[in-house]
């Protein structure tokens, strides 16, 4: 199973235009990262703040809902995050190229 | 609980409480002052007596402030944390451990495991086709239709009871928040001008003037330095002009002599484009322009009569009185005056004799010239208003104007153009209308037309940024009103648009005026070959009933040269039409 885990990951490194893939922990400590260790710290700590915000967003509109993905566009690039109870998926791609 | 130890018996008889009370009268001396016969000896008695009552409501001051709401910035250090307490997150083996221990957990892998599929799936997506491509990336952004539309943003009042005509305004040069207006009745049949004041205003504050000016006869128009925001000059209605400094207060710095000033009312005073920043020049109803320093004030520095029949004799008698005075500081020596007559002249101050000075006419309006405006951009071209309708010159075409109007029903009583958008112009009406006009719209009515007020308009002046104009009425109120961005703002391709139409307008008036001429050598000409044939066939009548073709036939010699002369002319003519024509044909292709 853990297997499987590390070979998808790697496989989503390998499509086109993605810049890095990182894991964060509900601490926001991020577990995995293809990135350097400054640039990671930095999208661990604001991306689980954010989307801490934006789920509670979410269920403030409507308790009965949840957040399931948010997809943050910028010019450069586009930040995938798939939030979960304990761990963070973040993923950055620049689709343009 | 002992509550009910808590208690205390108050007795008392029942005679001693709850009597009804008697009153009785009584009569006590508590202290008795005897008055003093010696004190009505110091008694004054004053008669009449001042004093000051109030009837109305006595109010007080009272400020009141609300809790300012007091903000500080502060910023906050972000640094990596959230780790449990037993690691220490400087010991890379540690955290590397621990996060190899929570990876192998089954919470981890469970939640990856249900993480990873959409996120792929959002990969492929945006790799599948660009849903954010912008389809007209290539076409540049236009901006809307822009509604053209006034809005009156201030009133100024005149701050005495009787109304005067308000004759000139002039914004200040730094910014333009203040404006001067000059106050005067121009009605010279009743002259009810007790009060020769005039004001400066402030444009945030329409109660009260933010200076008054006192002269001691009315000002006729006022004209702040372009260089100097402090000093301004004025042409008086005694024919004087007088310099002010507003920092010395409200009186006149200093006045011209009356003997050597314009001998009717000043109606018109330019600041000039010299070094010292301290030269303008005057123009009156007598007819002449003079130029003065301020530093020199008493007499004029130069002096130059309107004189267009005999322009070297420089006689007053014979001027003709100046309506409009004109000055581009881009063109240096070169001013422009409109006259009574309705002629303008472009006039050149370096000409060497007066008749030099005032070369160049125009016959422009059938009435006097009542503004005359150089466009802020296109110099070459300016507005004459005058009667009933408003013409645009150039200053290449001197026999006719190369765009007009229609007839305006009523009266004109002012034009200007617009600084900032170079085809708009406003003009002003009797009726209290103002009519703003943009060439590169519409030419044959205004884009907008909007009533001001009922009173007679009497002067506009546009702001240097465009979006506000200054317009007075003969009741002494000047109006501030606010134009749209469409009629401020040029577009992108309006200057050129606007060369075009100008030069288009001018190539055709210049086209007709050739034609013109054509025509007029050719009527010439065929009166002369009537002569001619006349005299020949009737050599045998007598010759006094004909006296003209006498004189023709002893005129023959004449009469071939000018024969001569006109065939040359034509040639002329007809091959700088060719010329020409081509040259149309060229630039059409």
């Amino acid at each position: 199973m853990a297997q499987e885990v590390e070979e998808t990951m790697k496989r989503i490194q390998s499509h086109k235009g993605v810049v890095g893939t990182i894991v964060v922990n509900a601490e926001g400590i991020p577990i995995k990262s293809t990135l350097d260790n400054t640039t990671t710290v930095q999208y661990a700590g604001l991306i689980s703040q954010l989307s801490d915000k934006a789920r509670s967003v979410v269920r403030d509109l409507d308790p009965t809902n949840d957040l399931t993905f948010l997809r943050i566009r910028s010019k450069k690039h586009e930040i995938m995050v798939a939030p979960d109870k304990e761990f963070i998926l973040i993923v950055i791609q620049n689709p343009v190229d | 609980m002992n509550n009910n130890n808590m208690q205390y018996t108050y007795t008392k008889k029942r005679l001693q409480f709850g009597r009804q009370c008697n009153f009785t009268n009584y009569c006590k001396v508590e202290a008795d002052i005897k008055p003093n016969a010696g004190y009505t000896n110091h008694y004054i008695q004053i008669d009449p007596v001042t004093q000051g009552t109030q009837c109305s409501k006595i109010y007080s001051v009272h400020e009141v402030n609300t809790n300012t709401a007091t903000f500080r910035d502060s910023s906050i250090y972000h640094s990596e944390g959230g780790w449990p307490k037993d690691l220490n997150a400087k010991d890379v083996e540690q955290t590397v451990r621990y996060k190899r221990k929570i990876e192998k957990d089954e919470l981890y892998i469970h939640t990856m495991l249900q993480l990873l599929p959409p996120m792929e799936q959002c990969i492929l997506q945006n790799n599948a086709c660009n849903i954010y491509e912008q389809y007209f990336s290539y076409m540049e952004p236009v901006s809307l239709i822009q509604r053209v539309y006034s809005r009156t943003v201030n009133v100024y009042r005149d701050i005495l009871p009787i109304k005067r005509q308000i004759t000139h305004l002039s914004w200040s040069p730094d910014q333009g928040n203040r404006f001067a207006a000059s106050y005067c009745n121009t009605d010279f049949k009743n002259i009810i001008n007790d009060n020769p004041q005039s004001y400066i205003w402030d444009v945030e504050n329409p109660n009260m003037p933010c200076m008054i000016l006192k002269p001691f006869c009315p000002i006729l128009t006022l004209e702040y330095n372009p260089k100097d925001s402090n000093i301004l000059t004025s042409g008086l209605m005694t024919g004087q002009v007088a310099c002010w400094d507003i920092r010395k207060g409200s009186e006149p710095v200093e006045t011209s002599l009356v003997k050597f000033s314009h001998r009717d009312l000043c109606n018109e005073v330019l600041w000039i484009n010299s070094k010292t920043g301290t030269e303008f020049f005057s123009a009156s109803k007598d007819g002449q322009i003079m130029w003065w320093d301020i530093r020199k004030l008493q007499m004029p520095t130069e002096t130059l009569v309107i004189d267009l029949c005999k322009t070297d004799d420089q006689n007053v008698n014979k001027a003709i009185g100046i309506s409009a005075l004109q000055f581009e500081p881009s063109m240096g020596t070169r001013f422009m005056c409109g006259l009574e007559n309705g002629i303008v002249i472009s006039g050149n101050r370096k000409g060497k004799t007066a008749s030099e000075k005032i070369a160049t006419r125009f016959k422009a309006q059938y009435g006097p010239v009542i503004s005359l405006e150089r466009n802020p951009t296109f110099v070459k071209n300016f507005l004459t208003v005058g009667d009933w309708t408003t013409r645009i010159w150039s200053e290449d075409c001197r026999e006719s104007c190369i765009a007009w109007t229609p007839g305006h029903r009523d009266f004109l009583m002012g034009g200007a153009w617009s600084i900032t958008r170079f085809s708009v112009f406003f003009l002003i009406k009797m009726d209290g209308t103002l009519d703003v006009w943009d060439l590169l719209i519409q030419q044959d009515s205004p884009v907008l037309s909007v009533k001001v007020c009922d009173e007679v308009l009497t002067y506009i002046k546009p702001h240097e940024q465009g979006q506000l104009a200054a317009i007075t009425n003969k009741k002494g109120t000047t109006f501030l009103l606010e134009f749209s961005d469409a009629l401020t703002i040029n577009q992108k391709n309006d200057k050129l648009l606007f060369t075009a139409l100008l030069d288009r307008e001018t190539r055709r008036e210049k086209v007709k005026e050739a034609k013109n001429r054509e025509q007029k050598l050719k009527m010439k000409s065929l009166r002369n070959t009537n002569f001619e044939t006349e005299c020949a066939t009737g050599n045998t009548k007598n010759y006094e009933d004909n006296p003209k073709c006498l004189n023709s036939n002893t005129n023959n010699a004449v009469l071939i040269h000018c024969e001569e002369d006109y065939d040359n002319a034509i040639k002329a003519v007809s091959l700088k039409e060719l010329l020409k024509e081509e040259g149309i044909s060229n630039g059409t292709a």
